[in-house]
């Protein structure tokens, strides 16, 4: 996985590269050197204690926020260069969020062919072509005039993952895709999620859903203030954790009902449960 | 034997609802019918005003409002991104223009555009031109505020999930805040449409010939011409005719708002 080689195209380049990477919001740093790479059609998972900067690492991926140092490059091409031209390296990273952010005015079909049209240029006719192929993958064909306050959230997440396929992109990151969901909706999005991994695309996903980590994903990162503490396999991080950072978490997050009895001013992964 | 609280609060209900009756009494009998109908509602009048104030008049009152609020959301618009653009004297001149024309009174702007732009420029505005700037002007003001707050209102999430689509900055305002900001100001800005049928009147200063006159200029011509408050009243009425089915529909779009959220 080392690849120093950077020439466009070439099958060794890696679909995200980060080189310390730093952010601060005024004086709170919250990236504090991050190094590492996904490989083409690998699917890593990035977990992690609240605050610890899972999301603003994302969001450095697609410069969403802009990095305060270091370098970061997505298939080739170096997006933190100040001459890149963002909107075009955004259409090939697809990001779907907690919130999902679907747009309220438009339709399931609209949701997914505004950008297609808008940015891609393509025509109507085609753009609801790949629009209906995407809601079908997810499962959610006979959705396709409801407005997004009519659909469940399981339903909205699917969409918005479908919004993100119909740009065709390289990549997915997915910021916590299911936390926003009641328990018996989590189930649909991840195995949208599953058949996405086993169609060969790449993915950076941060989760608390441990189990889905353990059978998808290639690799798992684990954060914690602003570094990665340690990654690995799933066998290695999850099943086997070397540092202790991360087998206390792992203990809150696989076991709530303990944690909540061993840290009772909340915060931590069993806390974030209870509050949405 | 004290009072309980419940029965005092019933006798002060009785004493207001007394004091109403009293007064209600005293006004019928002490007015006089005769002259009160004459004044504002002689038939023979009414005929008389009937159908100009109608073809001529309300229409006139609806063309001016629609001409200034058409300019004055255009230009409240512009004005409300230029707010909140990131470059600053931009913001600077939108500020500006939205403190000063929200401060002076809208019938300075009348005066202002309908007699010393001629005076000062030697050019004659046509009127209905003249209409649509001042009522525009001073709308876009209030205008561009509220879209402003609109604006600010669609959550950040919408604009992130644009620009990771690969939008531009301005086609993500254009296809997805904007469409949902007009959604949030549409009770506001029909508020902003009510008054400005009112302000409508202000165009009497201009001097209008008799098929521009509106229906405040149209009351008080036919007011000298019949010595009677009659045309005041049915003007009046008409401006009600267009103001409160507004007012209506701004109820239910915050009902549907409210729904929505
Ligand atoms: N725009 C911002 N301005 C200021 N501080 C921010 C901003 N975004 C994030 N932070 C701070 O950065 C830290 C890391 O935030 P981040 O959202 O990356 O954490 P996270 O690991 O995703 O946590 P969670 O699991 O709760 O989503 C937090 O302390 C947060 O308050
Ligand atoms: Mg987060």
């Amino acid at each position: 996985m080392t690849a120093e080689t950077t020439a466009p195209g070439a099958a060794a380049v890696n679909a995200i590269e980060v080189r310390g990477l730093r952010k601060a919001f005024g004086d709170l740093e919250v990236l504090r050197g991050i190094d590492f790479s996904v490989a083409r059609g690998e699917v890593v998972c990035v977990i992690g204690p609240s605050g610890s900067g899972k999301s603003t690492l994302l969001r450095c991926v697609n410069l969403l926020e802009e990095p305060s140092a270091g370098r970061v490059t997505v298939a080739g091409t170096e997006v933190t260069d100040p001459d890149v031209d963002i909107d075009r390296v955004r259409r090939r990273i697809g990001m779907v969020f907690q919130a999902f952010n679907l747009f309220p005015h438009l339709s399931a079909l609209e949701n997914l062919t505004i950008a297609q049209r808008r940015v891609l240029g393509r025509d109507r006719a085609e753009a609801e072509r790949i629009a209906r192929a995407n809601l079908e993958r997810v499962g959610l064909s006979d959705k396709e005039a409801a407005y997004p306050a009519q659909l469940s959230g399981g339903q909205q997440q699917r969409v918005a993952i479908a919004r993100a396929l119909s740009m065709e992109p390289e990549l997915m990151l997915f910021d916590e895709p299911t936390s926003a969901l009641d328990p018996e909706l989590v189930g649909d999005v991840l195995a949208v999620m599953r058949g996405l991994a086993q169609d060969g695309m790449t993915m950076l996903v941060v989760t608390h859903e441990m189990s889905f980590a353990r059978e998808v994903a290639d690799r798992v990162v684990f954060m914690d203030g602003g570094v990665i503490v340690e990654e690995g396999t799933p066998e290695q991080v999850v099943g086997a954790p070397q540092h202790e950072r991360t087998r206390t978490f792992l203990a809150r997050v696989l076991d709530p009902a303990a944690a909540e009895v061993g840290e009772v001013a909340g915060g931590g992964a069993a806390g974030r449960r209870v509050d949405r | 034997m004290s009072v309980s609280k419940r029965q005092r609060a019933r006798i002060i209900r009785g004493v207001q609802y007394g004091v109403l009756v009293v007064a209600v009494v005293v006004f019928a009998l002490v007015a006089d019918w005769h002259q009160l109908r004459m004044a504002f509602f002689d038939v023979g009048v009414v005929k008389a005003l009937f159908p100009e104030i109608i073809t001529t008049a309300l229409v006139n009152t609806v063309l001016y409002t629609l001409l200034g609020f058409g300019f004055g959301l255009a230009l409240g618009l512009v004005l409300a991104l230029m707010r909140l653009s990131s470059v600053p004297p931009y913001r600077w001149i939108a500020i500006t223009y939205i403190e000063f024309f929200r401060g002076i009174p809208c019938l300075l702007v009348f005066i202002a555009l309908g007699f010393g732009v001629p005076l000062a420029f030697e050019v004659a505005l046509d009127m209905n031109v003249t209409v649509m700037l001042s009522l525009g002007l001073v709308g876009a003001a209030y205008m561009a505020e509220t879209i402003r707050a609109g604006i600010q209102a669609v959550p950040k999430g919408q604009t992130e999930a644009a620009r990771s689509l690969g939008m531009s900055h301005g086609r993500a305002m254009v296809s997805i805040v904007i469409p949902q900001a007009f959604r949030i100001v549409l009770p506001p800005l029909t508020n902003e449409l009510i008054l400005l049928t009112k302000d409508s009147s202000l165009v009497y200063l201009l001097g209008l010939s008799l098929s521009q006159f509106e229906l405040a200029n149209f009351g008080r011509d036919a007011l000298n011409e019949h010595k009677s408050l009659t045309p005041i009243l049915i003007a009046g009425l008409l401006y009600l005719v267009i103001t409160l089915p507004l007012g209506q529909l701004v109820r239910r779009l915050e009902a549907r708002t409210a729904k929505a959220r």
